[in-house]
Order: C-alpha cells, then structure tokens, then sequence
C-alpha cells in the first residue's frame, strides 16, 4: 500500500504529540513533512518559565530532537514559514520556495502574543514572552541589569516577572485590574499571590493602565508612562497580556474563520483534508491556551487519520503557576451563582487559602492556594462530576483526611503536655493559661488575655485559647458569646479592629485572609464596617472602596424613596448670605427641584433631584462656594450653632464663631456613625447642644464640653466631659474626643452606645487629664484630614466617578408596525 | 408581521461597569441595572425592587446578589428573586460580555 502525505504547518507541542499518536496507532500510513517557522526541532514551551528563571536549559526542555524526526522519516522544514496553501492542486508552499504536496493537512500554527498599540510599541527592548527567541532575548536584557517592566499581570506575565527578577533584574509588574490572575483566581487568591510577588522584591501595580512605552534617541526603551502621568525608568518592556490564535495563513486559505480557526468536534476546518489544532483553532466558540486541551484534541486527530471516528467535543481546564515557591492551582467555574455552595479554607498564618464551589453536591470549581497538593483530587472529581455528599464536611481538607477517624480539635488541645507553647506572640503555655483560668475563675476570652496575654497580640492563636477554655471549663465557656460582625466571620468587630492594626492590614482581602473569612466577597454589613476601618486606621495609605460603601456616600447624596436623591450644601455653623441663598434660587428653578426645605442641622435640603442631574446641581452650587454637607455621611455631618454673643443679650461667648471653627476643622472626617454637633452660647441652650453626639454650652469660665447625647431612636441627655477655658482648648478636646471614637468605635455605633461601652471615666480619664494621649489622638486626626478633607462634590464634577451618574446606554421602543 | 424577537444589544465596554457595581440601561419607560462580579460575569435585572420600588442598581453587591438601598431586601442577581425571608421577584434579563463588550438580550 502506498503511503500517503501528511503535511503539518506548526512545530509546537500539539502537533508533536499528534504525530506520537499517529505513528502508534499506524506507524506506516502517512509520509509526514513539517514546516516549522522556529529555527529548532519541538520543545516544551510550558517549561520556558525555568529556562528564564535560569532552573533549566533549552536542552532540557527540547521533546522531540533531530534523531526522532530522523527515525521516524519525517522531513522537517526549519526556519520556513508557509506562505501560501493551494487547495486545488493540494500544495503548501513557504516563504523561502519550498513547496510539498498532501492528502491530508493539519494546521497548528499557533498563537502570537497580543501586543498593546501603545505608542513606543515597535522600540528596541520591546518584547513578547512566547518562544524561546523571546526567552533569549530576555536574558540578554537581563546582563546588563536594570528595570524590566511587564505588563500584565497574568500567568504569564506572572512567570516572567519571577523568572526575570531570579536573573537579577529589578521588576515591575503592571496590570490593570484590581488584582492578579482575576480570569483563574478569586481576590482572596490574587491578594495572597501579590503578597509572595511583593514579599520577593518585585513591584505589583493593580489598576495600572499603560500610556506610552518612552524610548531615548536612538530608539531603545527607557521607560513607560501610565495614564496617570506616573513614569517608571526601565531598559526592557515585556508585554504578556495575552494571545490571540494566529489565523492568517488559514484565512488566505479560504477557512472558515472567527477568534480561530473552526474545527468541528472531529477537529475537521471546513475543508474535509485539513484538520487544525491547538491554540490557532476554535472549537464550540472556545479557544484555548493551555496544554490539556491541546493534548485532547491531539489525540482526536491521530484517530481520525487513521481512519478513526473520534470526537473531541471541549476541555475543563486546571490552571497551575509555574514559578518556584508559589503554590497555587485553580480549576473550573468558582463564580458565585445560585444554587452554588462555596467551602472556604483559611489559614492566615501559613498563608493558606483553599476554596471549592459546588453545585447540587458536585464540585464545580476549585481555587488553591499555599498547599495545592490536592488540586488534581479535586480536579478529578470535577471532571468525573462526583457526588461529594458523603464526604462534604471534610472534603476541603483532601484526599489525606477522607476515611480516617474523625479529628476532635478540642480532645487535641486537651492532649497537649502542659508546657507546650500556645501564644508564640508573648511565650505563654498551656499550664500557665489553665492555671489562670481555674484559680482566677476566669470565663470569658478576654479575661484570659487580660490575665495571661494569650492571644492578645497578633490573635492567631485565638482558636487554639478558646479550644483549652472549652477543654478546661466545658459548657461553661462559650466562645460564641462574642458577637461576631456578621455571617462572614466569627470575629467581633473589636477583634476585627485590633488585627487589623495588628498585623497591618491595610486591604479589605488582606483582611478576609488574614481572619480567615468564610465567604469570598463578605456581605453588605461586613464590607461597609471594613471599608471604613482601614479608611480611620490607614488614612495614607489605603485606598477608599467605593463598591464597599453604601449608595449616599458613593454619590454623596441622600436616596429618597423614589429613587430620587436629596442635596445638602454645607452652611458653616448654620450661617447663609443673600448670594448663597440666591444660588440655591437659582439651581432650584434651573433643575426644577420639587421640593425645598429647612433642615433641623440648620441648613437647606433640595429634595427630588434624578440622579444623572446631581453633577450639574453640584457644579452650580460649587461656584456659589458650596461644597457638600455630608448630611449622608457616616461621618460629621453639622454644627448648629446660636447667634451668641454676636447678637444674643444672654450670649456669653461667640458660640457661632466656634461652630464655624468646629465645622471647618472637622468636616469630611469618616466616624463609625453620624456625628451631630451643637454650640450653645450659654445654658438657655438655643443650639440643643445637650442632646448632641458631641456639645459645647458656653459659659462666663469657658466651654462645658458635652457628649453622648441622643435624639432619634434613644433620648438621652448628653454627659460632661469637662470644663475648659480657651477655644483652642474647645477645639482641642473636643477633636480628641472624636478621634478616640473613631479608633474605637463598631462601625454604625453612634458615640453614646461607644460611650457605654467604654466607661465614661475611662474617656474622661483619656481625653481631660492624659495630656499626653489627648495630643496623639488629636495629631492623628490631624493627620487624617490630610486625606479627606477633599469636597466630593467639586471632585466629581471635574469627572471623578463619572460613570455613576450617567446610563450607560438608552434605548427607545420603537413602535410596531 | 409583528414579530417581537429577542437580540443581542450591545451597550458598552465592559470597563465602563465597576466591578461589584452596576450600570443602568434605559430601555424605553424602563431601566435595567447591568451589574458586573468579582469575576467579570455580567447580569442584568429590572433596577425596580419587588419591595417598594428601590433602584437596585444603586446597592452593594456580594455573593451575586444585591442588598437594595431602601430597605436592605437581598436579590439575586440570577434568579431576580429576593433571598432569605423575603418574597418577590424582579424580571431578569439575559446579559453577556465577550472581548470586553457587554450585550444585553433586548426584545426589540
């Protein structure tokens, strides 16, 4: 029987592993020509990333070298491009002449790196990271040091960043979502992965758009410019963000063609001779990048050309990082969804997180992180679409634990010698903690750790404290009674602050990692009290979430049932003027705002206002020298004030005056709640400074400083904090009390319910007689105000958050015919 | 003929929704709030809550549901129906992003 000719345009690793297939299945049938456009025989492309890192060589990595193409007959074309396919006389010709005949032509060319069009694209020191001339190139960078900038931030860009900085480069990797690996990973996982980049000395910008690659004279690369006008000095720019499946060639053929070329599920184009795999194709409207699939479709080919009936008809694909020391494996769909359960694993201290998403018993989805050793397990039964019911309260923690006798933790705790250590933070044992508890009588989490400093610093060891209180005491301690801040965690919002101060945590995953949450994204009360935690503890550094807030502080405004919104212009200590009056005249009739009215802050409300007219209300209002009066905000809201001295027979100082002074010196300030002001200027009260969150009452000596008050859900009449005698003074202690509300407050705790909960001799005590304490809280407020003293309204109308105001698209229905 | 049929409207880039936040697209006298995951999934519900009204695209996103800005109802951004004790529901419409574009099934 005659051979026929098979003809293969691509070198890569899917055709490689077809023609091992083919030539078991039917070592005699095809005579077999391959074109490869790389100067070299096959090698493993996955293992580039060692090859950059310097943990292999290209020899290691070469699959198939010349003896193989020799003993298997096969005539390899290196270094020739195929530049046209004649499929009426059955040829393929290339670039450099050579041209073969076929019956049967598979297709594999592959994918090129997508390359950004950023102005400075085509400058020398621009590189892609997809073949080994890259990899080559790349090192040759590397010798001379410097910067390598590379942008993207996902598996690949990932693997070249940690290869180029183990070859001694100083790297900066760019991406522009908020996190790492977003398409394989969750943010808990993507924070975890930007810690360990971070932790190696390499630089992570999330959010961080590329502008222009800037290059010197003579056309090498010297840097990149991002859209915020930051420059970062670099002599190499990897771009890997991503790929596209190089069609060209099958294009000019005639095939069938979308994102890739199209195959059917027997791997056939739309020409019966020509087949087609790997990254170039599309298959069922997917196209792929990863090896698996490859390897599937692979397989389908050989046996189709041996006359076989086989079908490939797509792949669930497993992710794996190839960089040294970075454990992290994701698999399948881990979105939320309905009728999906998710089982989440934190360990914070060895930095571990695990999660599975399953749906009607079966697992669906898998991100690992820290110890992946279980991820093909897993993966195993994602695939199968095994019933996971009988082992569910244990499967997250793997294969090892399924089947063995179950582990008590508390049995465990109670086994351990008395001299084992519990508390590495401040060297307490087992013996001195149940010694405490049984001769102090102590019961409850935080009477052990007032006594014995277990767990009272950086709090990992807290489970392990409540396992030996449950061993020591049994049903007498029930570390429930800590009310947890909500379903997410069993962390109560002052253990939540004390870590985070802790342990410096400055992101909202940091923390759901660190304190091992038990859901993905938290809830809409935990991400608010979250979000305003690490605004009041990093006021520098940590970026407000917008997602996190509720709606009135995203657009600061106030909802209405409607829909609509309410505006509230700041008037300082209540004060206006005929202009400012006649510019809220003015805004009123131009947006037709239906309702106006006095407010019981001292200030006017416009009511009714459509959301996508609140930029327009706000420009207005600015150039009247408004700004807004946070009367949404978990925040300062007003300052009422009499007219005082200024005016008032019985005024005993200028009680309006220290209102403005107060208002000007503490707006834009975030609080666990709202914060109400009131400045009476003397006892008669006009201000109602007594039922405030924090009221001064001026009097002949000075400023009676009040707090705890409130008027809404509770009336409770104010407490004194005390008697001081200057304004400075007022404003002093006054800020100091708020500031040491807002370092320990629970978020939506208004100051009276912080106050009972304190003592309000403790605040006395730390606010009128530790001058010391007084000074560092009011230098942190201070400091603070650096940061949000910026008027959201003004910020707005030059563009910021833009697309909240604004449908993002309109559609009229038109009318039947 | 009359024909009313279903279509994918392609109404923005995907970059215009923030992330765990939505996006409103007026469809005549109606709005629909165009919401966006953690993991770029896109999911369009009517931004009108079957409690009294609220713009649901005005409120926090989590767990592919929505907590709305009125009065704390929970709906699913799948379903459109409300979670836990609450009863209701609220019309969903198809959405989907491909390359970075957003489509929403309209009936036109």
């Amino acid at each position: 029987m005659t051979r026929q000719k098979l003809v293969v345009v691509g070198n890569g690793m899917a055709p490689g592993r077809m023609l091992e297939h083919l030539f078991t299945l039917a070592p005699d049938t095809y005579d077999v020509t391959i074109f490869n456009a790389e100067p070299r025989v096959n090698y493993n492309r996955l293992m580039l990333s060692p090859v950059l890192s310097g943990e292999k060589t290209y020899e290691d990595i070469i699959t198939h070298d010349d003896a193989w193409y020799a003993d298997n007959g096969i005539i390899l074309h290196k270094s020739a491009k195929v530049s046209g396919i004649d499929r009426g006389a059955k040829t393929v010709t290339s670039e450099n002449g050579i041209t073969a005949s076929y019956d049967k032509l598979v297709i594999a060319t592959g994918s090129s790196p997508f390359i950004i069009p950023l102005p400075g694209k085509d400058l020398d020191g621009v590189l892609t990271y997809r073949d080994l001339d890259d990899v080559e190139k790349m090192l040759v960078a590397a010798k001379s040091g410097g910067r390598a900038i590379v942008i993207g931030g996902g598996l690949l860009g990932l693997e070249a960043a940690a290869g180029l900085k183990m070859q001694g480069m100083e790297v900066t990797v760019l991406h522009l979502m908020p996190t790492l690996m977003e398409r394989q990973l969750d943010p808990a996982a993507g924070y975890l992965l930007e810690a360990e980049f971070v932790r190696r000395g390499i630089e992570v910008r999330t959010k961080a758009n590329s502008h222009e690659i800037l290059g010197t004279e003579d056309g090498k690369v010297r840097g990149i410019k991002l859209d915020d006008g930051t420059i970062i000095e670099a002599s190499i720019v990897v771009m890997a963000v991503g790929i596209r499946p190089s069609t060209d060639l099958a294009k000019a053929t005639g095939l069938d063609v979308n994102r890739g070329i199209i195959v059917a599920d027997d791997m056939r184009t739309s020409d019966p001779d020509i087949f087609s795999l790997g990254e170039c194709v599309e298959h069922r409207s997917m196209c792929y990048g990863l090896v698996a699939p490859l390897y599937e479709m692979a397989e389908v080919i050989a046996s189709n050309l041996t006359g076989g009936s086989s079908t490939y008809t797509g792949s669930v694909t497993a992710t794996k990082l190839k960089v040294t020391g970075v454990d992290l494996y994701s698999a399948g769909d881990f979105a939320e969804g309905e009728g999906r359960e998710e089982i989440v694993l934190r360990d914070g201290a060895a930095g571990i997180y695990k999660r599975l998403v399953l749906k009607d018993n079966r697992i669906i989805g898998a991100v690992l992180y820290g110890e992946t050793s279980d991820g093909p397990w897993f993966f195993d039964m994602l695939k199968k679409g095994t019933d996971v019911s009988v082992m569910r309260d244990t499967l997250i923690f793997g294969q090892a634990y399924q089947g063995g006798d179950p582990l008590d933790p508390t049995a465990a705790v109670a086994a351990l010698p008395d001299d084992a250590e519990i508390c590495g933070c401040n060297g307490v044992c087992k013996g001195k903690i149940v010694t405490a508890i049984k001769d102090k009588g102590l019961t409850t989490l935080d009477d052990v750790r007032a006594h014995t400093k277990a767990s009272a610093s950086c709090g990992t060891c807290t489970g392990l404290v409540e396992k030996l209180m449950t061993a020591t005491l049994g049903d007498a301690f029930n570390p429930q009674a800590v009310k947890p801040v909500c379903g997410c965690t069993h962390h109560s919002h002052d253990e939540v602050r004390r870590l985070i101060k802790v342990k410096g945590l400055k992101t909202i995953p940091a923390v759901m990692q660190e304190l091992e949450w038990t859901t993905s994204q938290g809830c809409a009360k935990c991400r608010p009290a979250l979000n305003y935690y690490l605004v009041c503890d990093w006021p520098d550094e940590y970026a407000d979430d917008y997602q996190s807030r509720f709606i009135n502080e995203r657009v600061h405004a106030n909802i209405q049932k409607d829909g609509t919104y309410s505006v509230v212009p700041r008037m300082w200590g209540g004060m206006t003027s005929s202009k400012e009056l006649r510019a809220i005249a003015d805004v009123v009739d131009k947006y037709n705002i239906p309702a106006v009215k006095c407010t019981g802050g001292q200030r006017i409300d416009m009511l009714g206002i459509k959301k996508e007219d609140l930029p327009g209300v706000w420009e207005d209002l600015g150039k009247a020298g408004f700004v807004s009066g946070q009367a949404y905000a978990k925040g300062l809201r007003t300052v009422k004030t009499c007219v005082g001295s200024d005016w008032c027979r019985f005024g005993t100082q200028d009680s309006t005056g220290l209102g403005i002074k107060l208002e000007k010196f503490m707006w834009g300030s975030w609080t666990p709640a709202k914060l109400k002001l009131a400045v009476s200027g003397c006892p008669r009260n006009c201000a109602e400074a007594t039922c405030k969150d924090i009221g001064i009452i001026c009097v002949d000596s000075g400023f009676e400083i009040h707090f705890a008050g409130a008027a809404g859900l509770d009336i409770k009449g104010t407490e004194v904090l005390g008697l001081v005698k200057t304004e400075e003074e007022a404003l002093e202690y006054v800020v100091a009390l708020a500031q040491m509300y807002r370092e320990q407050g629970h978020y939506l705790e208004r100051i009276y319910k912080w106050a009972k909960r304190i003592g309000l001799d403790e605040i006395r005590q730390q606010i009128m007689d530790d001058a010391e304490k007084r000074q560092g809280y009011f230098d942190r407020f201070v400091f603070s105000q650096k940061f949000a003293q910026v008027d959201p309204w003004s910020e707005r109308v030059s563009g910021k958050d833009k697309h909240e105001f604004k449908p993002m698209a309109a559609f009229s229905l038109e009318a039947a015919e | 003929m009359n024909v009313m049929s279903q279509t994918w409207v392609a109404i923005g880039d995907l970059t215009e929704i923030p992330v765990l936040g939505a996006r409103c697209v007026k469809n005549g006298d109606m709005t629909i709030a165009v919401f966006r995951t953690a993991d770029d999934q896109v999911l369009a519900i009517e931004d009108k809550c079957p409690h009294k009204n609220g713009p649901l695209s005005q409120g926090i996103v989590h767990d592919n549901c929505v907590t709305c800005p009125l009065h704390n109802w929970v709906i699913s951004l799948e379903t459109g129906r409300a979670q836990g004790a609450d009863e209701g529901s609220v019309r969903v419409f198809p959405a989907k992003q491909e390359d970075g574009k957003v489509y929403l099934a309209l009936t036109v």
